[in-house]
């Protein structure tokens, strides 16, 4: 593979540095890769734009930065209007519509869909939408396999949130699936 | 390797190493970016039958380790900037005292409370001079979390080898980023333990008196032996002198004992560097954006390598001087106004001038930038 750079951006809360831990730590131990995860750390990390960079590759990582990012996620206005504009030109943006409305066109991929809807109508806690976040983004780009993502959460999520975690994770999986569906003769194949 | 594969934070890859090197006993003050390592340490110490103590500040922090290590403990504190400023007194106790410790600084921002979340190198003459007097100082640094694993084994068997206090100088890019860690089998890298005095009980135990090869053996403090520990300068048996000859042999051994077995103390790592003609020299998380510009001029064909310093003080003056001959440019990268960088300077003849590529306003230098003042300095243009 070539190295991927992921930018996941939010509020404080919403659990995008989890998220990102948690993709990167399957690419690690359970896909053999080299990652490396890092995230903005300061009075923003309480409600303002948050952010973590995530950097995958086959090769060692060394500067550990993400300056313009492969795949950027957007979970809310404020996120998107302070990152939207360092994606990488052919880049993937992934944004939730019930949090993102697009202001301006990009040179990249804007995939918008309804995660939070699908939570909240499914599960009706907020709190995994960054697990159901995940589960779309993989499904859309294939960069690790549901089953790492699987086992790193049974590893780190206490038993009494595990269950509802999995089905976040699926329920991602599932749109990125139907987008992906709805998509086939466009560039929208998982890039394997 | 053989070896248990994990991902985890630079602080923890810290911890990992402490516990690796038998650390019992951690008094602290938590401060940002340090403060996982006295979070993990307050849970993991605990139940193998360890210490953890949360003081009333910095101060105590390094007095109470001090303590502990007389006991015959394996010790350490851990800090950013403001509290490591508050520690050089107590540093310097134990400089002088001969009392195994390790003081780990994830530098941030200063000077003063600074930029608390913020990356920083700016605390390597700190750590040289911050404690007053002629003294001698072991520092370590790492880029990655593997060696900053490695090198924390080492602080503490070199804190042990020669009886000083050994700094970790980290910094908050390092400790706060995630990435992989191999955490050897115990015995696949050496641990260095206390040198116990055979002085029997009940016989005079001389705590200042050196052995034929220069090592002072210990006796746990309260145990078989009744010994006195001053900051003073002091005589063989632990008690004040004045003595002008007692001083001068004091205060050169102190310094001695480190400065002449810099080379043995120097720990460094060379990244293409057998033909470059452009050579950098960085440390901490600076190396990182070094080593990836390195590797991006070489696809190019460029020929650039990187000098990677693990061991600051003392300073590796020889290797950095020889592997500095035949460069046609030398350009140190670092997080600060130059601290290193003037170290570099007093012993490089050759090339005739070295030059400086650094950030100080909290954001980690990047790739671009470096290769902009190289571009610079060969009269390229940027």
């Amino acid at each position: 593979m070539n190295t991927k750079r992921i930018v996941f951006s939010g509020s404080g809360g919403q659990g995008v540095i989890t998220a990102a831990i948690i993709l990167a730590e399957a690419a690690v131990i359970y896909e053999g890769l080299n990652s490396l995860q890092t995230q903005s750390y300061g009075p923003e990390a309480r409600g303002g734009a948050t952010r973590a960079d995530v950097i995958i590759s086959d090769e060692p990582i060394h500067y550990p930065k993400v300056i313009n990012p492969d795949i950027l996620v957007c979970l809310t206005q404020e996120a998107y209007n302070k990152y939207s504009g360092i994606i990488r030109p052919g880049g993937l943006l992934l944004t939730d519509s019930h949090y993102v409305k697009q202001e301006w066109k990009i040179d990249a991929r804007h995939v918008e869909l309804g995660m939070y809807r699908a939570i909240m109508e499914k599960i009706g806690k907020p709190i995994v939408l960054n697990i159901c976040m995940l589960g779309t983004m993989i499904g859309l780009t294939g960069l690790v396999s549901t089953e790492s993502i699987m086992r790193v959460l049974e590893t780190k999520i206490p038993d009494d949130f595990l269950e509802i975690n999995k089905r976040a994770l699926e329920i991602g999986m599932q749109l990125a699936d139907s987008h992906n569906s709805k998509h086939v003769s466009s560039n929208a194949q998982p890039e394997a | 390797m053989r070896g248990n594969v994990r991902f985890m934070q630079g602080n923890e890859a810290i911890v990992e190493g402490a516990l690796y090197a038998g650390l019992h006993f951690y008094a602290g003050y938590p401060i940002t970016p340090s403060t996982e390592i006295a979070e993990i340490l307050s849970e993991r110490l605990p139940m193998i039958g360890g210490k953890f103590v949360q003081m009333e500040d910095e101060i105590a922090s390094m007095c109470a380790i001090i303590g502990a290590s007389l006991t015959g403990f394996k010790v350490m504190t851990a800090t950013s900037g403001p509290g490591f400023s508050l520690m050089q007194e107590a540093i310097g106790y134990a400089i002088m005292t001969e009392v195994p410790s390790v003081v780990v600084n994830v530098q941030r921002g200063g000077p003063g409370t600074g930029l608390p979340t913020s990356v920083a190198q700016g605390d390597v003459m700190q750590a040289r001079w911050g404690t007053h007097g002629d003294h001698s100082i072991i520092a370590l640094t790492a880029s990655n979390l593997q060696d900053a694993f490695y090198v924390t084994v080492d602080a503490f068997n070199l804190a042990e080898t020669f009886r000083t206090p050994v700094i970790l100088l980290f910094d908050e890019v390092v400790a706060h980023m995630r990435e992989k860690v191999v955490i050897p089998q115990p015995g696949d890298i050496e641990v260095v333990e206390r040198l116990r005095t055979s002085v029997p009980e009940g016989t005079n135990y001389h705590p200042y008196l050196m052995r034929e090869d220069g090592r002072l053996p210990m006796s746990d403090f309260g145990g078989k032996h009744r010994y006195n520990v001053t900051g003073l300068v002091h005589d063989m048996w632990g008690f004040p002198s004045s003595d002008p000859k007692v001083a001068y042999d004091l205060i050169h051994h102190l310094v001695d004992k480190l400065e002449h077995r810099a080379d043995f103390i120097a720990r460094y790592k060379e990244h293409y560097t057998e033909d470059a003609e452009v050579l950098l020299i960085s440390y901490g998380s600076s190396a990182r954006s070094a080593l990836q510009m390195v590797e991006d001029r070489r696809k190019r064909g460029v020929k650039v390598g990187l000098l990677e310093l693990q061991s600051l003080w003392p300073f590796p003056g020889k290797t950095v001087r020889k592997k500095c001959v035949g460069r046609s440019h030398v350009l140190v990268v670092e997080m600060n106004m130059g601290q290193i960088c003037q170290e570099v300077k007093k012993v490089v003849s050759e090339p005739e001038q070295v030059f400086l590529a650094n950030r100080f306003d909290g954001v980690l230098i990047s790739p671009t930038e470096i290769l902009q003042q190289l571009n610079m300095i060969q009269g390229k243009g940027v």
